[in-house]
């Protein structure tokens, strides 16, 4: 805990900028699904026949794990890409349904005789709306936006992952880093943050349950004003960034985070020119639909992903250099030109080959007399094998492994994090197998650095 | 006598199968105060919805002050018709001021006439002022509920009140002080009154004259006296209903 206290301390102003994102964020979302989710509700409650079909997407958009959505939304042109607006689409799709929700409850559940008198009385349906209706489904309406303004509060750490920022960037850091003290760094205030929002939320739902029509009508009032404050005060944040900056993407991993911030500054070093970091980008996938909606403009790809993953082509034999499939050149030439075809410039490579290895612990390998991976083979089908999800799926990954040199570990464990896999590996009672990829030798930059002054027409230093 | 306030002329309605109304026919003068008597269900609810177009007649015509109301603009006929409901309907987050007030406001009268009404009107039920504008529903008694429900139906200075069993849900006193205090407000209000109830003794007790619906039209309507000495059997019931004190 003091290491955490230690962190906070020397990161001040990183955690304030953070923790400020991420209440915008939310509080930008919520206000958003308020405006939005309040009107459907009353429709809903209104009209029996509509409240099914609205209840139901906003039910089934419920169910879509945060993450994935924040794929889905990747390619959606406006709303989606990376960054914090697409992350607000997110969170505002789910807040929609508690909103709703308790929006058609507190409707439904105000007495017949109520609105009875209301209508009896002369009022129109806007008058009863105003005056009967929605105060009296209030305390309702603020249950609900209590519920999505807490889940939108946990669901934003999670937005990190494309790049949105919020204390979600500590959580992913940590994570990449194994640094539980990082995890905690942003983990704590982000619970503390939920607290208080279901805190705050909670009084005003109680000062407008006791009645006082003049803390009732000013306290929506001073709430609306506030949100409205803040989400001016946000969309000013996110216009005053990012002017003519180029911006520089990586994925999620340790090493794109080396190659990403090498990157970064060797452009500031050679061009002069002001870079934006959006690092820690959830994967292959984001990184390349946010080079394709030019939420970023550069980052390093492999070109293996790219054919597989992002391309979907076949690889020919079996990868490696056994000379039956591609050669590294070969896929170069094909991606590059794949590339192309889709409106994205491949640069030349940085110049080093980052294939994958297997790993067994040095005791084991000593013990057995195992000196390459058929020497290891032999013993595997009994050991455990932990792969990467991205090394299982790719057909040059782990089915060619296994086409190669057969039943491979007698159990695959899938892992995110290379490191802590490492750890369990090192620890375990019996030998393990690990992919680990291999690290670069010498990186050459200067030509993705040419392309970029080139783009910006700076002038070589 | 031209121009009655209220008139039904032969108006049914049916809700499904079952006609609630059949040819049924009456006429209110301006200033007089009718109570309906009937049982649960007989339509004396449907009648007074009829009038202020909550509902609209199958066939048959219902005016108020000689329009009929399909001609009225519907929020500006409930304005000039107060209603009184038989469970009250008190706005439960507003204060008995702002009940009263709910027409008046509607009709974007200044603040300072409708707070002089505020005050004339719970002067009228009895309510002091000052001690009850700014008391919430759930603060009062069932008795002072429905006295501020009246007041709210009077809020606008309506023509024209409706009430719906608007003493049904008190105890026999209170019951005996409102209905004392109603003839009270009528005598310097001198309203068009419907006061729909079960009980005919209260209908005796409130009104002009008498009606007594049963199956969907009216059997009888007449001065108290005259519907007292009726021997029609199906009033005669409602008669003996009323309970005698034993010698």
């Amino acid at each position: 805990m003091r290491a955490v206290f230690a962190f906070w301390a020397s990161h001040r102003a990183e955690l304030a900028a953070l923790l400020s994102q991420h209440v915008l964020l939310v509080a930008l979302a919520t206000a958003v699904a308020v405006a939005i989710g309040v009107p459907l509700g009353v429709l809903a409650a209104r009209r029996p026949s509509v409240s099914a079909p609205i209840v139901a997407v906003a039910n089934v958009v419920q169910t879509v794990p945060s993450l994935a959505m924040f794929g889905f939304l990747l390619p959606v042109p406006l709303i989606g890409g990376v960054g914090a607006r697409a992350a607000a689409v997110v969170l505002i799709l789910y807040a929609l349904l508690p909103i709703i929700r308790t929006t058609i409850a507190g409707l439904n559940s105000i007495d017949r005789a109520i609105i009875e008198a209301g209508v009896a009385l002369g009022m129109t349906p806007r008058e009863l709306l105003w005056q009967v209706e929605l105060p009296l489904a209030m305390p309702s309406i603020v249950a609900g936006v209590r519920v999505a303004a807490v889940v939108g509060v946990g669901t934003a750490t999670i937005a990190a992952a494309i790049g949105a920022g919020g204390l979600g960037e500590y959580i992913y850091r940590g994570l990449s880093m194994v640094d539980t003290t990082v995890i905690l760094a942003g983990a704590i205030p982000a619970a503390l943050l939920a607290l208080v929002v279901d805190g705050g939320l909670w009084g005003a739902e109680r000062l407008m349950s006791s009645r006082r029509r003049r803390a009732s009508r000013a306290a929506p009032a001073a709430a609306a004003a506030a949100l409205l404050a803040v989400v001016l005060l946000s969309t000013g944040a996110a216009a005053g960034r990012s002017s003519g900056a180029v911006v520089v993407g990586s994925k999620n991993f340790t090493e794109q985070l080396v190659l990403g911030e090498l990157l970064a500054q060797a452009i500031e070093r050679y061009t002069g020119l002001a870079v934006e970091r959006r690092f820690n980008l959830g994967g292959t996938l984001i990184c390349d639909r946010a080079l394709a909606a030019g939420d970023i403009d550069v980052y390093v790809e492999y070109t293996g992903t790219a054919l597989t993953a992002i391309f979907h082509q076949p690889v020919t034999g079996t990868s490696g250099s056994d000379g039956g499939g591609h050669t590294p050149g070969q896929v170069y030439d094909v991606v590059r030109d794949l590339y192309a075809r889709t409106g994205r410039t491949l640069l030349p490579p940085l110049g080093f080959d980052n294939t994958f290895a297997i790993l067994v612990r040095g005791a084991d390998a000593r013990a057995l007399g195992l000196k390459n991976i058929d020497d290891a083979a032999r013993y595997s089908p009994k050991w455990r094998a932990g792969f990467g999800y991205e090394f299982l799926e790719r057909p040059d990954g782990y089915p060619a492994l296994a086409r190669a040199y057969g039943a491979i570990g007698e159990k695959v464990v899938r892992t995110a994090e290379f490191a802590p896999a490492l750890e369990r590996a090192l620890a375990a009672d019996r030998p393990s197998l690990l992919w680990l990829k291999v690290d670069p030798q010498a990186i050459t930059m200067s030509a993705t650095i040419d392309q970029i002054r080139a783009q910006h027409a700076v002038k070589p230093s | 006598m031209p121009g009655a306030a209220i008139e039904c002329h032969n108006v049914t309605f049916a809700r499904g199968r079952r006609r609630v109304l059949n040819g049924f026919t009456l006429a209110v003068e301006q200033g007089e105060v009718l109570a309906l008597v009937g049982r649960s269900g007989a339509g004396k609810t449907t009648l007074l919805k009829l009038v202020n177009r909550l509902l609209v007649p199958d066939s048959g015509t219902v005016r108020v002050e000689g329009r009929d109301t399909r001609e009225w603009e519907p929020i500006r006929l409930r304005r000039r018709i107060g209603y009184v409901l038989q469970d009250v309907g008190l706005f439960p987050h507003m204060t008995v001021e702002e009940n009263i007030a709910v027409v008046p406001s509607l009709e974007g009268w200044p603040t300072d006439r409708t707070h002089a009404r505020v005050a004339e009107l719970l002067e009228l039920i009895s309510l002091a002022p000052g001690r009850f504008a700014q008391r919430w529903p759930d603060e009062l008694s069932g008795g002072e509920r429905q006295r501020v429900g009246v007041a709210r139906a009077l809020g606008a200075d309506p023509p024209v009140v409706l009430m719906d069993e608007p003493f049904g849900a008190l105890d026999p006193l209170t019951r005996a002080d409102l209905h004392a205090e109603f003839r009270r407000i009528q005598m310097r209000l001198r309203k068009t009154v419907i006061i729909v109830t079960h009980d005919m003794g209260e209908a005796f007790a409130l009104g002009d004259r008498v009606g007594v619906l049963e199956d969907g039209a009216l059997i009888v309507c007449d001065r108290a006296d005259a519907v007292a000495r009726s021997q029609d059997p199906r009033v005669r019931r409602l008669l003996d209903a009323i309970p005698a004190v034993p010698r």
